[in-house]
């Protein structure tokens, strides 16, 4: 997944839990670069015609945006689901974010036929869990969110 | 600042711990076994049809055994990283349960599934191949026949695309 995907997609998982625009700040917190990395990300999306920014409010996704950014969910659903249910990988989540930059959507969907994935994919897309609904959470990620909850 | 959702992730494109590397080639040799398994399947489709049409007979015959070379080659690397390959058992009762779902009606479905093979290894391996020139990481492995080895395999993945274009030019 290149890397406008990941921005667009993390963007679309910040608006969806705020349900207002992603602010740059989240946004750089959420991808782990610096704030004015994620500006001049903001920026290139703009030109693109995938997302809009409102200063002091933040950035929306543009509708096509909005397309690419569910097309880049579903390819991360494939890469978590593929790891914990087919190579029984139980740290799923982190193993996904790490590989997600090396695998491309055209490899994603060979390995999403060899998977059974749900038909309302990518809303089973959980922001807060960062996980398909429909897997399972190992105890450690229960743990760690207790953590973050603290 | 507390992280949204708790999660962040790392945008680029390295490859950077024999983790992450044996998990790679894990994937790698998934890739072959999808191939291997569909191309069998498909090559018992056609064996009973009563126009069997040899240069894809040929072609699926020749696939089913690429398949299974690179994924040996593939885990002699895993091997060398002390992780566990993936059975091909496994991933041919994976591909037999979603097949119906999936399966070619015909010749021409046929040549376009093994192109979406093809097509996908190469890019698989020239985006690994891609991220661990990238990467100073060193790993259990020596890089320099890393490489080597997923080039090699890369290049014949290149040579299938190219006989599987010329094979669908040739039936239109």
């Amino acid at each position: 997944m290149n890397t406008a995907d990941q921005y667009v997609k993390a963007i679309y998982l910040l608006q969806r839990m705020e349900d207002a625009p992603a602010s740059t700040g989240a946004l750089a917190d959420r991808l782990d670069v610096s704030p004015a990395s994620a500006n001049e990300m903001i920026g290139k999306l703009e030109s693109r015609g995938l997302a809009e920014h409102e200063k002091y409010k933040g950035v929306t996704l543009t509708d096509e945006g909005i397309v690419r950014a569910r097309d880049a969910l579903q390819t991360y659903c494939i890469i978590e689901r593929f790891l914990a249910n087919v190579l029984s990988v139980d740290e799923f989540r982190s193993e996904a974010r790490e590989l997600e930059p090396v695998i491309d959507d055209l490899v994603a969907e060979r390995l999403d036929t060899i998977i059974d994935r749900n038909a309302d994919c990518p809303d089973c897309f959980d922001p807060e869990t960062d996980a398909c609904c429909h897997l399972e959470i190992v105890a450690e990620h229960a743990e760690a969110g207790e953590q973050r909850a603290d | 600042m507390p992280k949204p959702g708790g999660t962040t992730v790392s945008v680029g494109h390295q490859v950077d711990s024999d983790h992450q590397l044996a998990r790679l080639l894990q994937i790698g040799v998934v890739l072959e076994e999808v191939v291997e398994a569909r191309s069998y399947h498909h090559y018992q489709s056609i064996d009973g049809e009563p126009q069997l049409d040899p240069e894809i007979e040929s072609l699926l015959e020749h696939v089913v055994e690429e398949s299974a070379d690179h994924r040996e080659r593939l885990e002699d690397l895993i091997d060398q990283l002390n992780a566990d390959s993936v059975p091909f058992e496994q991933i041919e009762a994976l591909v037999e349960a979603q097949y119906g779902a999936t399966e070619p009606d015909d010749f021409d479905d046929i040549l376009y599934d093994q192109l979406c093979n093809e097509e996908t290894a190469y890019k698989f391996y020239d985006d690994l191949v891609g991220a661990l020139r990238a990467s100073e990481a060193s790993f259990s492995i020596h890089r320099d026949r890393l490489i080597d080895v997923l080039v090699g395999i890369r290049e014949e993945e290149a040579q299938g695309v190219k006989e599987v274009t010329t094979l669908m030019n040739t039936r239109q």
